[in-house]
């Protein structure tokens, strides 16, 4: 018996081996599977681009105020009519397409370092600097995050914060709120991972902390982050929205989604001009639904032990 | 020739929720320059965590070294610093474990884990790494290099990872290899090819080789010298010749008996009656005491001490102190 075993292995020496890449083909291709997943990303990817290369097509993009053009409904010159100033509803939404979807990528892209970085310092080093980190994270989560927003939102108006550094102060504070659960997540992961074989093989080896923390642990974090990354920006999105739709987040002139949702507080606009809030709503309702399908594919693809 | 290792009085003690547990309770061994020395014992006798604290992977909050010392080429590993004992390990001490399936990082390429040490120790550049890499990959008997050292660990065989465990423990050139059961997780024959290309290494550098297993066989073929653990203690210590040939400790005589031997089919294999004693529950006594055929009253009540029988031999037992047997 076992020396079949030797032989099996024997020739397992001479077979060819995989190409280096067959992990993420793999991956790949169980990702083009899963339908849904696809369909949001493409959903994703349209989303990106309207608002990105779409207002290239515009002639409406100096947001100036035309007062014959006022609250028209809409033609075949303005595809989705104009608001109450005259400007151009789809030009609009593109252009608040590209600030909330810039919005949501920058403030995830932020809290995923802070959390990344804290987390996997809490979970390696443990001790004294686990217990500072996950207590002010602890200080963070106890408070739930939208009132906090709304908080913050309230301290910038009234500090008088200039409207441009508004989009700024946005992707912070949602990266501020965001990023214990991140860092929680990270540190679990990292306690795990540090008591595994191959950790004590890296001391072994006499490898640098940073070697190891890099090199060796990061690496197995991949999978969980992209997943918790595209999770994460759906969130984004919905927060600015809806802090932006109360008035204390990104300040009109400067359009977003959730500004431009604004007009649905205004009861004639809600009755008689659909055209001025149901396309930001949809937008948002289709990017976030989309991320979200593309998040949970891609968690099926990468974290196979999640699956039910 | 000089002791390279020399390991006096260890102790290495588990705070648990049910008192201290003594893995390893007084352990005294050496190795000497280009030996083999074998550290045999049932599983939990602290075979394993001897090496451990020589690593100086026994941290955290409930292991200890509490006390003893290692002297590692004339330094004591104990008082060094985290940084000065990263520069020992990997390069001067290297250490392979016994399942080669998981001491590898699962996401990174067999070639990335194996520049490593080299670029960290010998200060290589990534590029003469990883042609440095590719030839020790060739030297541990893997044909088609530049294809494994592009795999990943999954993708390889439980015997070709332990030969790259080799290959990354011995890229450094180290003057000590600690080989915590690097056979175990094999099947018989890779076992052999393993063992081979350890005794091949040993010759061809005249390093050192602490092997710690609990198979009789691999201490037959490789060990110049034996050292028998139980619950924590040496019980007995030869030459391999000699212990093999007599064994005076009655646990190293039931160890012996227990080996199944060739072209003889017995009914029932021997096995030590008893089980080994809970660590929480030692008191003052010979350990083995319970299980043993020659128990006398002493050994209930006071514990031997590991004394020279023969020039090549020590062991701890009553039934060699003459002062006590006929006193």
């Amino acid at each position: 018996m076992s020396s079949m075993n030797a032989e099996l292995s024997v020739n397992k020496q001479a077979s060819p081996v995989p190409v280096k890449s067959s992990l993420w083909k793999l991956s790949v291709r169980r990702l083009l599977k899963n339908k849904l997943a696809i369909s949001g990303l493409i959903v994703v990817v349209f989303m990106f681009a309207l608002c990105f290369i779409g207002p290239l097509f515009s002639p409406y993009t100096d947001n100036k105020i035309h007062m014959a053009m006022m609250n028209k409904a809409p033609s075949l010159k303005h595809w989705l009519g104009t608001d109450a100033l005259g400007r151009d509803v789809l030009t609009r939404l593109m252009q608040a397409g590209r600030i909330s979807l810039t919005v949501g990528l920058a403030s995830m892209l932020l809290s995923l370092f802070i959390g990344l970085l804290l987390g996997a310092i809490a979970g390696y080093y443990r001790g004294i600097v686990d217990q500072v980190i996950m207590r002010v994270a602890d200080l963070l989560l106890t408070i739930p995050g939208l009132p906090l927003l709304f908080i913050f939102g309230a301290l910038l108006s009234e500090w008088k914060v200039p409207t441009d550094y508004r989009m700024y102060m946005v992707m912070l504070m949602l990266s501020m709120i965001n990023w214990p659960g991140l860092a929680r997540m990270v540190r679990g992961q990292m306690l795990s991972l540090r008591e595994r074989e191959f950790m004590q093989a890296a001391v072994v080896l006499g490898l640098r902390d940073r070697r190891k923390l890099f090199n060796h642990l990061l690496p197995n974090l991949v999978p969980l982050l992209i997943v918790i990354a595209t999770l994460n920006i759906g969130g984004a999105i919905l927060s600015e929205s809806v802090l932006s739709f109360f008035g204390l987040g990104v300040m009109p002139p400067t359009a977003t989604w959730g500004n431009m949702i604004d007009a649905a507080n205004n009861m004639i606009d809600f009755q008689e001009r659909p055209w001025l809030w149901v396309p930001p709503g949809l937008s948002i309702f289709a990017t976030v639904i989309a991320i979200n399908l593309f998040g949970d594919g891609l968690r099926d693809v990468l974290d196979p032990k999640q699956k039910r | 020739m000089g002791d390279l290792l020399a390991i006096e009085n260890l102790k290495t003690y588990f705070d648990t929720e049910e008192g201290t547990v003594k893995a390893v309770d007084g352990v005294s061994l050496r190795v000497k320059q280009g030996q083999t020395v074998c550290i045999v014992g049932e599983s939990g006798c602290g075979k394993s965590i001897t090496a451990m604290s020589v690593m100086g992977l026994v941290e955290g909050p409930a292991g200890k070294v509490v006390g003893g010392r290692i002297e590692f080429d004339g330094q004591d590993l104990l008082p060094l610093s985290r940084h000065e004992l990263r520069t020992i390990r990997g390069n001067d001490i290297a250490m392979i474990f016994q399942e080669p399936m998981s001491s590898l990082n699962p996401v990174l390429t067999i070639g990335e884990q194996m520049t490593e040490p080299l670029i960290e120790h010998l200060k290589m550049s990534r590029k003469a790494a990883r042609a440095r890499a590719i030839e020790l990959i060739g030297q541990v008997g893997i044909s088609r290099a530049e294809q494994i050292a592009d795999s990943y660990p999954h993708e390889l065989s439980g015997g070709m990872l332990q030969r790259i465990m080799i290959a990354i423990a011995i890229s450094c050139g180290p003057k000590l290899l600690i080989a915590d059961e690097p056979t175990t997780a094999l099947d018989v024959t890779i076992q052999a090819q393993i063992l081979d290309l350890l005794r091949q290494f040993k010759a061809e550098s005249n390093m050192s080789i602490l092997l710690i297993t609990h198979d009789l066989g691999v201490v037959a073929e490789m060990a110049d010298y034996v050292i028998v653990m139980y619950a924590g203690k040496v019980v007995e210590e030869g030459e391999v010749v000699e212990l093999f040939a007599n064994p005076k400790h009655p646990y190293t005589q039931g160890l012996l008996k227990s080996k199944p031997v060739i072209n003889q089919r017995q009914n029932e294999l021997y096995s030590i009656p008893g089980q080994v004693p809970n660590p929480l529950e030692l008191t003052e006594s010979c350990y083995f005491h319970d299980r043993c055929a020659h128990c006398m009253d002493i050994c209930r009540t006071r514990e031997p001490r590991l004394k020279n029988v023969t020039d090549e031999s020590k062991v701890a037992c009553w039934l060699y102190e003459e002062a006590v047997v006929h006193g």
